[in-house]
């Protein structure tokens, strides 16, 4: 079986929850990764935090539903959320079409920078995909 | 847990299709190749072709082989001429559902019941012990491993199949089945489904799948998509099909499910009597199918709520074609008239849903 190809790109930062991290001076935009959106195909929902909304790190923000499944949004960094994608509510098909383009789906000011650390980058984030889908 | 999983004998074409395979009723089976809606829309637009070989052949041969399938099935067997399918159900004693299944009248003396694949073990016994019971004078096989079941679904299947098929007849109607050769192999085609579009389901013995999967497969070139479980689901869904284990189970019975129209009173069947007797003034709950406002998804389960919980979400799923989100589910009959106002409850949210008229979809719309 051929593995699946995903993209991996180098100005993110990665979750082991599979949300990407593209940092720009102190505001952080986050979305899911190609892997996480390939995983759950057919995103039909997403439900977005409100702007204003404190998040620590590990805090569900919100969730996105694929046709088969339902999967938890989880705070890479904290912060609080500046902006968030209300397009995705029409269109919530461009997470799996551009995840890391128009399917960001929050920004979140960075409250303490050096949590940043704590995330992957492409390439330790692709080792541990291939690791996860073993093909 | 811990048994392996069976495989059709199309299983090395999935891995090969790159499917993502699932556990399902105990078999190993394709929820999708690369997109469940792509693949419902392709359905809805031109042709599916699916692997449903987990669905289970029970066979009923004998000279009384139509009597016992009319004291199993709540449809009419006896009066059905051969060549006829008909959809309907086993039921116990109290109108419990057994199963939901598709009756074929292969000749005056040979039935052949379709099943789910999570109930072949318990209708086989079903079957045998009723017959055990009666006397009647047939035999009962269980013919699931040595027969594979493809559905070929869509505006485009029938000219798909078409080319195929070689001895120029005619198309069977619908609700009806034929043999037939396909690309040389022969095969049962029945113009049945399970998606509310028009096609075939194709059975053919087990050995000669692949080489049918792949005459299917070439003859529809860019107007057939391989199609998996996950839009099968979402397809029957729109056309608020039941599917066994969600809207029917022993503890619901075929009226309460909607399903009086495949209920043949009068044909002596098992359950026929309580039936009769167990909803003087109509049943006390219904199956519905609920619109909801809004696109997250209600997965079974969920509670249904009115001022109180009244029942709870049995299939539930964004909707490719409706483009909406929709539900199935038992409330209580004075709730189930389309135009009420209910709400379902998503992740601690009421979500505002409304009774409505099944299909959800309909084709000519």
């Amino acid at each position: 079986m051929a593995g699946k190809v995903y993209e991996f790109p180098d100005d993110c930062h990665y979750s082991e929850s599979d949300e990407w991290v593209r940092v720009d001076g102190a505001t952080a935009r986050i979305g899911i990764t190609d892997y996480a959106q390939s995983e759950l195909s057919d995103i039909v929902f997403v439900e977005l935090p409100e702007v204003g909304t404190q998040v620590e790190i590990g805090d569900s923000f919100g969730v996105v539903e694929s046709v088969k499944a339902v999967s938890d949004l989880i705070a890479p960094v904290p912060g609080e959320v500046t902006e968030t994608n209300t397009a995705l509510e029409d269109s919530p098909e461009w997470l799996n079409e551009e995840p890391y383009g128009r399917g960001w789906i929050v920004a979140i000011e960075i409250e303490d920078l050096e949590s940043l650390d704590n995330l992957m980058n492409a390439e330790a984030y692709q080792k541990y995909v291939e690791e996860r889908s073993g093909s | 847990m811990g048994e392996a999983l069976k495989q059709t004998p199309l299983h090395a074409r999935h891995v090969e299709a790159s499917a993502r395979m699932v556990p399902f009723a105990g078999w190993d089976m394709p929820v999708l190749y690369g997109s469940i809606v792509d693949e419902h829309r392709a359905v809805r637009r031109s042709a599916g072709l699916f692997d449903v070989s987990h669905m289970g052949e029970l066979r009923i041969r004998g000279p009384q082989a139509a009597a016992l399938a009319q004291r199993l099935l709540t449809n009419d067997v006896v009066d059905a001429p051969v060549g006829r399918v008909r959809y309907g159900l086993l039921c116990q004693e109290d109108g419990g559902v057994i199963d939901d299944v598709t009756a074929y009248r292969v000749a005056e003396d040979d039935v052949l019941l379709c099943v789910n694949a999570s109930n072949i073990a318990a209708d086989l016994e079903w079957l045998r012990k009723v017959q055990a019971q009666s006397g009647l004078d047939c035999e009962v096989h269980d013919e699931s491993d040595a027969t594979a079941l493809l559905a070929i679904q869509g505006p485009a299947a029938l000219e798909i199949t078409a080319g195929l098929l070689e001895d120029g007849g005619q198309a069977p109607r619908r609700w009806r089945f034929r043999e037939a050769r396909l690309a040389g192999v022969p095969v049962w085609l029945s113009r049945t489904g399970y998606t509310g579009e028009d096609g075939y389901e194709i059975f053919v013995a087990s050995q000669q799948a692949v080489a049918l999967w792949d005459a299917l497969v070439a003859a529809g070139a860019d107007r057939l998509a391989l199609a998996g479980l996950g839009a099968r689901d979402t397809l029957r869904s729109e056309m608020a099909y039941p599917l066994y284990g969600h809207e029917l189970d022993l503890g619901r019975n075929p009226l309460e499910a909607g399903l009086e129209r495949f209920v043949r009173f009068g044909a002596g069947f098992i359950g026929e009597t309580a039936l009769a007797a167990l909803h003087p003034g109509g049943p006390a709950e219904r199956l519905v199918g609920l619109l909801l406002e809004g696109r997250a998804v209600p997965r079974p389960g969920f509670a249904i709520l009115a001022d109180r919980p009244v029942g709870r979400v049995t299939s539930g799923t964004f909707a490719p074609s409706v483009e909406r989100s929709i539900a199935m589910g038992y409330v209580p009959a004075d709730l189930a008239e389309p135009g009420t106002r209910l709400a379902v409850e998503i992740r601690g949210r009421q979500v505002p849903c409304t009774v409505t008229e099944t299909p959800f979809y309909n084709r000519k719309s």
